[in-house]
C-alpha cells in the first residue's frame, strides 16, 4: 500500500516536538533546587522582582520552572488551585509533592501527545519533609516524564555545565549560607559559552522550604539577606 | 485544552486565567463544598435539629494593634455542648477572626476564609488590603443568608493590623458584621454573641485611649467575665479544667495566639482580684 501524501512518521512526530520543547527551554535562564540542612533551596537568575521562577504551592511544597512564562505560570496557578481545593476538602497534611507530581505529569503528558505544540518548560516539584530523609525533589519535563531526584535539580539553559559544578560540592547538611554560596558560584559557571560570571544578589530569584518554620515553610529570601548569606 | 477534560485526572477548571479567589472558584466547579449549601433545605422548612452555638467573643484595639478573645462555651439549649471549643482564629499572618453563632458552619465558615485569604496570596504573589479580607469576609456571610433566615445564623469579628493604615497607632482595626454580610468598621472596641450586652458594657467602662497590649488583654478578661457573670450562655474560667478564653493578639509583627500558661496568669489575676470586687475594677464616678 501506498503511503499517503505528507504522511509523517509518529517517531517523527514525537521527535519534532520534543526538539522543539527542548530547544525553547534550554534558550532560558537556570534554576536549581537543592537540598541543605534545614531543607530546600531554590536558586533562580531572574532579574525580575515580580515575575517569579520559584513558588509556593502549599504548606510543605514549592515549585520552580523554567520555559515559557505564561506556560508555567498556568501550571503553577493549577497546582496552587489543585492544593487548596484537596487541603480544603480533606486536611492540610492530605496535599503531597507526590500527588502534585502525578497531575502534573499527566498534564504535561496530554498536552505534548494532543495539544498542536508541546509546553516548552521544565518545572520541578519539591517538598520538605520533617528531617532530611522526608525531603522530595521531582523533576517533571515537557512530556510529562517524572524523575525523582536526590539532592538537588537544575533545570534550563547550561543545565549540564552547572550540575557537573554542583556536582563536586552539594550535600545535605550544608548550612544556608554554604548552599547559597555554592549555589551561586554553579549558577555562575553556566554563562553562555561556559564562561565564568560574577552574580549579585540583584539578579536571583531565591527562596527556601525551612521545616523548622511553623506551617507555612516556604519563603522568600529578600536582597539584604542575600547579600549578607553570599559575602 | 479540552484533552484535560477527558485523559488527564486534572479537569480542566483548574485551568486557564480564572478567579483569584477560592470561594469564587468553589461555587463555579464544586459548589457542594460551600459551607452554607451543605444544609440548604427546602423553602418554608425549618430546622429540627438543634445545633451547637458559639457565644461570645470580644475585640479590644490599642496603640500597638489589636487583641481579640472568645470565651470556650457551646450550647445546645439549655446544654453545655462542648466546654473546650475554641471560637478565635487566625485568619491570616496580621489579621484574626473570632465567631459567634451556630458553631459547625461557623468553623467551616472560618475556614473557607482563611483559604481565601492564603489562596490570593499565592495566585497573586501579595497580600489582599485589610479592607479587602473585610470586604471578602462579608461576602462570605451573604452566601450563607439562607441558612441564616433557617436560624443558623454566623456573625462573625475580624480585626487586623493595618500595614497600610497612615497612623501606627490607628492601625489594629475591627471590624463587625450582620447576619446578611453587612460590614461595619467598629472604633476602639467591639463584641458579639450572646453575651456581648454585657462584654460591651464592661468594655465601655473600661476602654481608655492609652491602653497598651497588656492592657487590652486585660480588658478583654474581664469583659469575658462580665458576660458569663450575667449570660448562662457564656462560659467563664474553668480553673478546676484550666480552661481559659482562647487570647490573640495581632501587631506588626503578626499574628500571635498566647499560650495557655500566659492566659492562665492573667486570668488567676482577674479572678483574685474578683474575689474582693465581685463587679470588676470601679470606675470613678467624676
Amino acid at each position: 500500500m501506498s503511503m499517503p501524501f505528507g504522511y509523517v512518521s509518529p517517531e517523527q512526530v514525537m521527535k519534532d516536538r520534543a526538539d522543539y520543547a527542548r530547544k525553547g527551554i534550554a534558550r532560558g535562564r537556570a534554576v536549581l533546587v537543592m537540598t541543605y540542612e534545614n531543607g530546600i533551596l531554590f536558586v533562580a537568575e531572574n532579574p525580575s522582582r515580580a515575575l517569579h521562577k520559584i513558588s509556593e504551592i502549599y504548606d510543605r511544597i514549592g515549585f520552580a520552572a523554567v520555559g515559557k512564562y505564561n506556560e508555567f505560570e498556568n501550571l503553577r496557578q493549577a497546582g496552587v488551585r489543585m492544593a487548596d481545593l484537596r487541603g480544603y476538602s480533606y486536611d492540610r497534611t492530605d496535599v503531597t509533592g507526590r500527588m502534585l507530581a502525578n497531575t502534573y505529569a499527566q498534564i504535561l503528558g496530554t498536552i505534548f501527545t494532543t495539544e498542536s505544540k508541546p509546553y516548552e518548560v521544565e518545572i520541578t516539584v519539591a517538598e520538605v519533609g520533617e528531617s532530611p530523609d522526608g525531603d522530595q525533589l521531582y523533576r517533571l519535563t515537557y512530556d510529562g516524564s517524572v524523575a525523582d531526584e536526590e539532592g538537588f535539580v537544575v533545570m534550563g539553559g547550561n543545565a549540564d555545565t552547572i550540575s557537573t559544578s554542583l556536582q563536586e560540592g552539594h550535600n545535605h547538611t550544608l548550612d544556608a549560607g554554604a548552599a547559597m554560596r555554592l549555589a551561586v558560584r554553579a549558577l555562575s559557571a553556566g554563562g553562555t559559552n561556559g564562561e565564568e560570571r560574577s552574580l549579585t544578589a540583584n539578579q536571583l530569584e531565591v527562596a527556601t522550604l525551612d521545616r523548622t518554620r511553623p506551617r507555612r515553610k516556604f519563603r522568600r529570601l529578600p536582597v539584604q539577606q542575600l547579600e549578607q548569606l553570599l559575602s | 485544552m479540552d484533552a484535560l477534560s477527558d485523559g488527564g485526572s486534572l479537569p480542566r477548571a483548574l485551568f486557564g486565567p480564572g478567579s483569584s479567589s477560592f470561594a469564587d472558584f468553589l461555587s463555579a466547579n464544586h459548589p457542594d463544598l460551600l459551607p452554607g449549601r451543605r444544609l440548604e433545605m427546602p423553602p418554608g422548612m425549618t430546622p429540627t435539629v438543634e445545633a451547637p452555638h458559639g457565644t461570645t467573643i470580644v475585640a479590644v484595639a490599642h496603640a500597638g494593634g489589636v487583641v481579640v478573645a472568645g470565651d470556650r462555651r457551646a450550647t445546645m439549649g439549655n446544654i453545655i455542648a462542648q466546654r473546650d471549643i475554641e471560637k478565635v482564629f487566625q485568619a491570616d499572618e496580621f489579621s484574626a477572626v473570632g465567631i459567634a453563632g451556630t458553631a459547625g458552619i461557623a468553623v467551616e465558615l472560618v475556614r473557607l476564609f482563611q483559604v481565601e485569604l492564603e489562596h490570593y496570596e499565592k495566585i497573586e504573589g501579595t497580600t489582599l488590603s485589610l479592607e479587602g479580607k473585610a470586604n471578602r469576609l462579608s461576602l462570605l456571610i451573604r452566601n450563607n443568608l439562607a441558612m441564616a433566615m433557617q436560624g443558623l445564623a454566623v456573625v462573625p469579628l475580624f480585626a487586623g493590623y493595618d500595614l497600610e493604615a497612615d497612623d501606627p497607632a490607628k492601625a489594629g482595626r475591627i471590624f463587625s458584621y450582620d447576619v446578611t454580610g453587612g460590614r461595619y468598621e467598629e472604633h476602639s472596641f467591639h463584641s458579639v454573641g450572646s453575651g456581648s450586652v454585657f462584654a460591651r458594657g464592661a468594655l465601655k467602662k473600661l476602654y481608655r485611649d492609652d491602653f497598651t497590649e497588656a492592657d487590652a488583654i486585660l480588658a478583654t478578661i474581664h469583659a469575658l467575665y462580665d458576660a458569663a457573670d450575667d449570660d448562662s450562655a457564656t462560659g467563664g474560667p474553668d480553673l478546676t479544667r484550666r480552661i481559659y478564653p482562647v487570647i490573640a493578639s495581632v501587631t506588626v509583627e503578626g499574628f500571635r495566639r498566647l499560650a495557655n500558661d500566659e492566659v492562665e496568669e492573667r486570668t488567676q489575676h482577674v479572678v483574685n482580684e474578683r474575689m474582693t470586687s465581685p463587679g470588676g475594677p470601679q470606675a470613678p464616678l467624676n
